[in-house]
C-alpha cells in the first residue's frame, strides 16, 4: 500500500512563491519600483524637463556591468569601507567608555559637558579645513571627520541611556550584594546596551554621510570620490552607479549593525 | 534548601520535605522612635514621625496607610536605601540604622518592588542565581542546581531560560519572590508588589506568597493600600497616619493558617475589614484635605 501523499503546510518551501504573490505589501513594493524605473526610463528618453539630464536606467545598468569587472571600482568600495571602519570603530572605542563615564559620574559629566556642548553642534564637514591643517595626510583627515560624525552621536545616546537606568535595578542589585564594580559591569552596562545599539545604528548612518562628503572634498579614492569624479568627467551614468553603490554600502553596514545588535540584546526580541 | 515544602503551580503546598528553616529564629525588626525628615535644612518634609513598632521574627506584618504617608520611606530605611533623622532600627540585636549610622543594603533584607525589578537582560535562571553568585556563596554549577530545585519547589519549573518579558506579570512576581528566597533572607520587604495586577492574577499571587510564607516562616514587612489584601495576608495590620507616618492602630488578624479565600466571606473577616476601614478612612480623609490645601 502506498503512503498517502503528504499534505503541504503553509510553511513549506513550495508554497513560498505563491504566498509571495498573494502578499500585497510585497506586490505593491515591486510594483512601485517597476513604475519608478519605467517613469525614469521614459522620462529620460522623451526629455521630460527634470529627467532629461539624467542617464536612463538602461545606461546605468550597462555602466554597472562595466564597473563590476573593473578592479578600480572595488578599490573605491574598499577605501570607503576602511575609512568608515577606522572612523566608526575609533568613535565607539573612545565614545562608549566616555559616554558611560559621563552618564554615571556627575563629576566627569560636569567637567566634560561644557567642551562637549560647544563642539557637538559643529557639523563634521565644517571640520574638513581644520583637520586638513592638523592631520598630515588627506586620508587621516577623512578618517578624523568620519570619526567625529559617529563620536558625538555615540556619546549623546549613551549618556542618555546610562542616566535613565531605573533606580529599582540599582537598588535591587545593591540589596542582592553587588559592589560598585558589579553595578557597573552587570547592571549599568547591560541596561545601557540598547542605547549603545541605537548609537551604533545612527552613528554608522552619519559616518556614511560624512565619509562620502569628505571624499568628494578631499579624497583621491572611495565611493564619494567615484561619484564626484563621474560628475567632473561628464560620465553621468557613473554618478548614479556611485549613488546606488553608496546606498548598498550603507545598507550592508546597517544590516551588520542590526544583526550584531539583535545578538547583543536577545531580551529585546521578545518585547 | 530554603523551603521545607513544595508549592504547586496553583500555589498550594504539596509534598512535605524535611524542614530546614521553618521555625523563624531570626528576622525580628525593632523600629524605635524613628523620625525621617527630607531636606531638614530646606523644605523640611517630615515623612515619618516618632514611629515605633516591634515585628517579631517570622511575623507577616502588613502596613496600610494613605498614599504618600511615608510607608515606603520606612521600608527604604529598613532596606538601607536611606537613613533616619532620629531613632533606631534594629534587626535582631544588630543596629541597622540610627541618626549616626545608615544601614547597608544587604541580602538579609531583600526588597520586592512595586513595579518589579527583575533584570530584563537576564533570564529567569540568571536573575535567581544573581545574589548567591555575586555574594560568592555558591559557584555557578551549585547555584544552577539550587535554582532548579527552588523553581520546582515554588511551582515555577520550565521557565528558567525565559526572559522576564516572555512571562506573564503574575509569573514575574513569583520569580521575584523566588529570587528573594534564593538568598535566604531574614526579612522580606514587599512594597505594594501586587498593585498593578488585575484582581484575578492578584488572588493567585497572594495565595502563592502565603504558601511561601507558610513553609519558609520568614519575617515579612508588606506595604499595601488594599485592605482585603492586608487582612487576607497579614498576622497584624498596622494602620499608619497620613504624613508624617506614625502608628495609628494595630489590628491583630487571628485567621488561622494556612488560609484560603473562603475566609473573605466570614463574619470575622467582615468585622476586621470594618475596623480597618474605619481607621484608614479617617487618615485618607486627612491626606485628601492636606492635598487639597497643598494644591490651593
Amino acid at each position: 500500500m502506498s503512503a498517502p501523499p503528504k499534505k503541504s503546510t503553509n510553511g513549506s518551501p513550495g508554497k513560498k512563491p505563491q504566498r509571495f504573490l498573494r502578499d500585497r505589501s510585497a506586490f505593491r513594493g515591486c510594483f512601485s519600483i517597476i513604475v519608478f524605473l519605467l517613469i525614469w526610463e521614459l522620462g529620460t528618453r522623451y526629455g521630460l524637463p527634470i529627467l532629461k539630464a539624467i542617464p536612463p536606467p538602461s545606461a546605468v545598468l550597462s555602466a554597472f556591468k562595466e564597473s563590476f569587472v573593473d578592479p578600480a571600482y572595488w578599490g573605491d568600495w574598499g577605501s570607503s569601507f576602511i575609512r568608515i571602519g577606522l572612523g566608526f570603530i575609533l568613535a565607539q572605542l573612545i565614545g562608549i567608555p566616555m559616554g558611560l563615564l559621563m552618564g554615571t559620574s556627575r563629576f566627569f559629566r560636569e567637567l566634560s559637558l561644557p567642551v562637549f556642548e560647544v563642539l557637538r553642534p559643529i557639523p563634521p564637514l565644517a571640520w574638513v579645513p581644520a583637520s586638513a591643517l592638523f592631520w598630515p595626510t588627506p586620508e587621516m583627515s577623512i578618517v578624523f571627520v568620519t570619526f567625529l560624525g559617529a563620536f558625538f552621536v555615540t556619546i549623546l545616546n549613551i549618556v542618555g541611556g546610562a542616566r535613565s537606568i531605573d533606580a529599582r535595578f540599582i537598588r535591587a542589585a545593591v540589596s542582592l550584594g553587588s559592589s560598585r564594580r558589579d553595578i557597573f559591569w552587570r547592571i549599568v552596562l547591560p541596561a545601557t546596551l540598547p542605547s549603545i545599539i541605537v548609537a551604533l545604528t545612527v552613528g554608522i548612518g552619519v559616518c556614511w554621510n560624512t565619509v562620502v562628503a569628505a571624499e568628494m572634498l578631499a579624497g583621491h579614492s572611495g565611493l564619494g570620490f567615484l561619484t564626484w569624479r563621474a560628475y567632473v568627467t561628464f560620465t553621468y551614468p557613473l554618478i548614479v552607479v556611485g549613488m546606488i553603490s553608496i546606498g548598498i554600502a550603507g545598507y550592508i553596514s546597517s544590516a551588520i549593525i542590526r544583526v550584531l545588535g539583535s545578538r547583543m540584546t536577545p531580551w529585546l526580541k521578545t518585547n | 534548601m530554603i523551603l521545607s515544602q513544595t508549592i504547586g503551580n496553583d500555589g498550594k503546598a504539596l509534598a512535605k520535605k524535611p524542614a530546614i528553616s521553618s521555625e523563624a529564629t531570626a528576622g525580628k525588626i525593632s523600629i524605635r522612635d524613628v523620625s525621617i525628615v527630607y531636606d531638614p535644612e530646606g523644605t523640611h518634609v517630615v515623612a515619618v514621625d516618632s514611629c515605633s513598632l516591634e515585628i517579631p521574627a517570622g511575623e507577616f506584618c502588613v502596613v496600610v496607610g494613605p498614599s504618600g504617608c511615608g510607608k515606603t520611606t520606612l521600608l527604604n530605611a529598613i532596606a538601607g536605601f536611606h537613613g533616619v533623622t532620629s531613632g533606631e532600627i534594629y534587626m535582631d540585636a544588630e543596629l541597622l540604622c540610627s541618626a549616626e549610622k545608615t544601614a547597608k543594603p544587604g541580602a538579609d533584607r531583600i526588597v520586592v518592588f512595586q513595579n518589579g525589578a527583575l533584570f530584563p537582560w537576564k533570564t529567569v535562571l540568571d536573575n535567581i542565581i544573581y545574589g548567591p553568585l555575586i555574594q560568592g556563596k555558591m559557584d555557578r554549577k551549585e547555584a544552577m542546581a539550587a535554582c532548579h530545585e527552588l523553581l520546582i519547589q515554588m511551582g515555577l519549573s520550565g521557565i528558567s531560560h525565559r526572559y522576564p518579558s516572555e512571562i506573564s506579570g503574575g509569573m514575574r512576581r513569583r520569580v521575584e519572590i523566588a529570587r528573594a528566597m534564593m538568598n535566604d533572607p531574614k526579612v522580606l520587604l514587599l512594597d505594594e508588589p501586587f498593585r498593578a495586577m488585575d484582581a484575578l492574577t492578584k488572588t493567585v499571587v497572594q495565595k502563592y506568597l502565603l504558601d511561601v510564607y507558610d513553609v519558609s516562616n520568614k519575617t515579612v514587612f508588606f506595604i499595601t493600600h488594599d485592605l482585603d489584601e492586608a487582612i487576607f495576608l497579614g498576622s497584624r495590620v498596622i494602620v499608619v497616619t497620613s504624613r508624617p507616618a506614625r502608628v495609628k492602630k494595630i489590628i491583630n488578624i487571628e485567621i488561622p493558617r494556612p488560609r484560603d479565600f473562603r475566609v473573605l466571606t466570614s463574619e470575622y473577616y467582615r468585622q476586621l475589614k470594618e475596623e480597618t476601614l474605619e481607621a484608614v478612612h479617617e487618615e485618607a480623609q486627612k491626606a485628601f484635605e492636606a492635598g487639597e490645601r497643598e494644591m490651593a
